[in-house]
């Protein structure tokens, strides 16, 4: 298969799915059964897309010119293909969770909300293999409109106000400000390819540089870099298989993954580092890992405290960006990987408990663990990577990241990454010693483990915490030629 | 000047520019002279379908930039009147015909379900009188002819809104009220029109061009400027003179509103843009200061007013008409910008606005045909009981805000683009901040479509027919496609920009 059939194929085959959703909406077996060969079949294609290309930039695929100058064209670099591998990989686990998670919940809509959530992953791969930003924008928009169906799902009226917030923060911020960074750089430059060292050197200069990155920086709204963060916990209304997927991964990682685009193929990390002027954005990070992490510690809601870390570990990723060195741009790009294994199996654990015990508050969760040890060790083992320790894989970007600040002696960051890890424990490891340690002993309700599709999915991904813990020198090279010269 | 070619006509292809307007004006009269109602309806699509392909064929003809000049009757302009198509005409001509067309098609179930069976033979006259006049205004270049087929498609559009009277009675105080307003607005021209006349002896708008540009400005040539703009505004709406619209357009039959929404204002536009470039010589300092001084104001206060007005409808119908108002600022705010990719934005949105917006209203009426009303409470739920319909809704919607993948962002990108090639920086951000209301008025509507359970009555509600739906897809479909494939959209646009600015002064600065 070609390369760029192969594009094409995984933005096609979950686009298929959506339509068999709504055909085969009376006949679930069926349907959720088709929907998960789709899911196989597009993580196939995404490795061989792998195989073809290893780490190599592939030609660039045009599709057609929509305006003279832009064009919708896809190609193949190694930040988008890790992407794309990680999303339509860990979409074959969520949909099983996802099976698991409605059935056992007694949720309604299952057709509706499958079949956006195969919406949302065609438009992930669209934004994965954008060869230029304008392909990127629309495919990022897409998401945003193929998701707000997802948070607004269950149509209560917490639901529709999350909804609203979501859409409302995500297009304000896309299209007040993105679209203007957007166009201000085509007009500048005559072009939005993405380009090794980027394209805007020469074209701009002074304190304008930092003006546009600022309308790049909060125009990524789906970053949720402060204060535009406040749609994160907001779609927490969600049903669960969403919040882990679409905000743990694919949303997020879209908002994260897009700013590291833009730094490294728009500005160029050089061009960052020789003007400085992303120097306030390096703060603002520092700011939002600090404080999202303080909020969350005083969350009682399992999800909303989530929400916060994943804010919190989202700005990892873009002070990765703002720090202009190339190790910080390695550690922020290998953070896409590690934070999304270890954040969508914390909240797959926060599904599965409240599936079987329906409890959502960490204060209720005293004991829990001894009734669903499965449940509790991969959320432990979630927990940990998040916080960066060994043997699990989030050591290594965070690693990563603390070079690239003593590269560029940014001292102050690699105490905040400091700070930052001790707050994860601080809100991340009592849920766990609640679970096993406290409550009742004498209990002997028959609390025990929701069925094995939703138990399984979180444990498999917790495993590859630690199997990439092993792999992470391989993940490194593979995302080495992003920052070569 | 561009060369022109005398013809002498020999084929019927050299007839095109008075059979586009021939067709429908035979075809008007013809219904009721054969009096079956059964008749009206396919000799009107006919008629319009027939347009549709001239105008196609017009404009092929012209998009390399050439101009085809017509003379009527054999009279050598300026004495005789003469048709002159450009692209910028032949463009309007298009829009004008293909959007009549597939409204037709549409409006056999609509019309049928909204206005009394007697009164359709007439109707269709009615719509193809109005069409004849708008095709008309754009196709001649006789100044005082702009004025003739301004009042024919104006007079056939009072009759036409009146026509909501069978379902809201306060349909004929809106068409009353246009009819005021319109009245006026078709004075001042003539009076503007008038003044020229005394100041230069000629009718013929490059005459005029030439002769104008020859006296420099005097009084008289200013009172005419301010007169036709005023005249021409009125039927433009441009803001503080859009009072008539939002009853006209929420009143009138959904077929109706379909057509002129889409095409009325966006004629009145065409003949703006034809004064303000081609008439009158944008170089002298008077014009420039108008328009920067009133109208990029003016479009600006519409584009926030309007939408802002829009957010507080509770009838979907007079939301998107206010809404209407609104993107005629963006129109406008693409002309005040006086530059090339400034009016070839204006061009361009004209014609995708011109497409999303009879999507949008179209949707409107079916959902009319069905629950009989288009306020929010009489909505709820229809994304669940209308699928089909409110699909193409939300398509038209996310196109009116100017999500990427639709008509609308086209022409929202260049004209961000064109304010930024200025370095106005806050009419660019004022642009997108207005789309940012954009997405609160229509999302307001998803959430009473999608996301509120059917009223008790309502839950049996299904689609409309097949020859609605159909008519009704073409049109999203359009907002779709246009949105990618923007070769005819801009390819058009910038020559037509490039035409209009191409005489003026400015092109040569």
């Amino acid at each position: 298969m070609e390369t760029g059939t192969a594009i094409l194929l995984s933005m096609l085959i979950p686009f298929l799915a959506v339509i068999s959703n709504i055909i085969l909406r009376d006949k679930p077996n069926l349907r959720d059964g088709t929907t998960l060969a789709a899911a196989v079949a597009t993580f196939l294609v995404v490795l061989k897309i792998l195989a073809n290309e290893g780490n190599g930039t592939s030609e660039t695929l045009v599709l057609f010119q929509v305006m003279p100058g832009l064009d919708l064209a896809f190609n193949v670099e190694p930040l988008g293909l890790m992407f794309a591998i990680l999303a339509s990989g860990l979409w074959i686990l969520t949909h099983l969770y996802g099976i698991g998670y409605m059935r056992e919940n007694n949720e309604e809509h299952h057709a509706r909300f499958f079949a956006c959530f195969a919406f949302a992953i065609a438009s992930v791969m669209g934004i994965a293999f954008s060869a230029n930003m304008f392909t990127l924008f629309l495919f990022y928009e897409a998401l945003t409109i193929s998701t707000y169906p997802l948070v607004a799902h269950k149509g209560t009226p917490e639901a529709i106000k999350g909804a609203r917030t979501y859409m409302g923060i995500l297009m304000g911020t896309s299209i007040g400000l993105q679209l203007v960074a957007i166009v201000w750089t085509f007009s500048l430059t005559g072009t939005l390819d993405f380009t090794k060292g980027g394209i805007l050197e020469g074209h701009i200069a002074g304190p304008m540089v930092a003006v546009l990155l600022g309308l790049y920086a909060f125009g990524i709204g789906k970053a949720a870099l402060m204060p535009f963060h406040r749609w994160l916990p907001a779609a927490m209304v969600a049903p669960t298989p969403v919040s882990a997927l679409l905000h743990a991964v694919a949303v997020v990682k879209a908002g994260v993954f897009t700013m590291l685009k833009v730094g490294i193929y728009i500005f160029g990390i050089d061009f960052l580092s020789e003007t400085g002027a992303s120097e306030w954005l390096m703060w603002l990070a520092a700011f939002s890992i600090v404080a999202a992490s303080v909020v969350a510690l005083t969350k009682d809601n399992l999800k909303a405290r989530l929400a916060y870390s994943t804010i919190s570990q989202l700005s990892y990723i873009t002070l990765g960006m703002a720090l202009a060195s190339s190790m910080g741009a390695l550690g922020g790009g290998m953070h896409i990987a590690t934070h999304a294994l270890g954040k969508i199996t914390l909240f797959m654990c926060a599904g599965s408990i409240y599936v079987a015990t329906h409890k959502t508050e960490v204060s209720q969760m005293s004991g829990l663990g001894r009734k669903m040890p499965i449940t509790f060790i991969a959320f432990l083992i979630g927990a940990l990577s998040i916080i960066g320790l060994p043997p699990f894989a989030g050591s290594w970007s965070k690693w990563l990241l603390i070079v690239g600040a003593a590269d560029t002696t940014q001292w102050v960051m690699i105490g905040v990454l400091m700070v930052s890890s001790l707050l994860n424990i601080a809100y991340l490891l009592p849920v766990v010693a609640k679970g096993f340690f406290l409550g009742d002993r004498s209990d002997t309700s028959q609390m025990q483990e929701a069925g094995p599709l939703v138990w399984a999915p979180p444990a498999v991904t917790a495993a590859g915490c630690v199997i990439l813990f092993f792999y992470a020198g391989a993940l490194l090279e593979f995302l080495a030629p992003i920052v070569a010269n | 000047m561009t060369s022109e070619v005398t013809q002498t006509a020999v084929t019927l292809a050299d007839h095109l520019p008075v059979l586009q307007i021939l067709v429908p004006f035979v075809a008007g009269p013809l219904t009721v002279l054969i009096g079956s109602r059964a008749l009206a309806w396919p000799i009107a699509f006919a008629a319009s379908a027939i347009a549709t392909v001239i105008a196609f064929l017009l404009l092929m003809q012209v998009i390399d930039g050439s101009v085809i000049s017509y003379h009527l009757g054999g009279w050598a302009p300026p004495l005789g009147i003469e048709y002159r198509v450009d692209a910028a005409n032949a463009f309007v001509l298009l829009l004008v015909s293909g959007i009549s067309t597939v409204v037709l098609a549409y409006a056999r179930a609509s019309v049928a379900a909204e206005i009394p069976k007697k009164q359709h033979t007439l109707f269709y006259t009615a719509y193809l009188l109005c069409l004849t006049g708008m095709l008309g205004v754009a196709v001649t270049g006789d100044a005082f002819n702009v004025f003739v087929f301004l009042e024919i498609s104006s007079l056939a559009t009072y009759v036409l809104i009146a026509q909501g009277s069978y379902r809201d009675k306060r349909a004929l105080t809106a068409a009353f009220d246009y009819l005021i307003m319109g009245t006026i607005g078709a004075t001042f021209f003539v009076i503007g029109i008038g003044l020229l006349y005394m100041a230069t002896g000629t009718l013929n708008m490059a005459d005029i061009a030439e002769r104008i540009a020859d006296q420099g400005s005097n009084r008289t040539v200013r009172t005419a400027f301010a007169f036709i703009i005023v005249g021409v505004g009125l039927k433009v709406a441009i803001y503080p003179l859009h009072l008539w619209l939002p009853n006209a357009y929420t009143f009138a039959p959904s077929a109706v509103t379909s057509f002129l929404a889409a095409t009325a204002t966006k004629v009145a536009i065409y003949v703006l843009l034809r004064f303000i470039f081609t008439v009158f010589q944008p170089g002298f300092a008077f014009e420039i200061n108008t328009l920067v001084v009133i109208i990029i104001p003016f479009a600006i206060l519409a584009m926030f007013a309007a939408s802002f007005i829009a957010i507080f409808q509770t009838d979907l119908k007079r939301m998107l008409a206010y809404s209407s108002i609104a993107q005629i600022g963006y129109i406008l705010l693409g002309i005040g910008l006086l530059t090339e990719t400034g009016v070839t934005a204006a061009v361009a949105h004209l014609f995708n606005h011109g497409i999303t917006k009879a999507t949008l209203f179209m949707g409107v009426g079916a959902y009319v045909y069905r629950v009989n009303g288009s306020f929010y409470d009489r909505l709820e739920g229809m994304g669940r009981q209308m699928p089909w319909t409110s699909a193409a809704v939300v398509i038209g919607g996310l196109s009116l805000i100017g999500i990427p993948g639709t008509a609308g962002f086209v022409s929202k990108w260049m004209l961000v683009q064109a304010a930024l090639e200025l370095g106005w920086w806050p009419i660019a951000l004022l642009i997108v901040a207005s789309s940012l209301l954009a997405v609160v008025y229509v999302w307001r509507v998803i959430e009473v479509l999608y996301l509120k359970p059917p009223a008790a009555d309502a839950v049996h509600v299904t689609d409309v027919p097949l020859s609605m739906l159909v008519p009704l897809w073409v049109m999203a479909f359009a907002s779709i496609y246009f949105g990618f494939d923007t070769n005819l959209t801009l390819g058009a646009s910038s020559v037509a920009a490039n035409g209009l600015l191409g005489g003026s002064v400015l092109a040569a600065q």
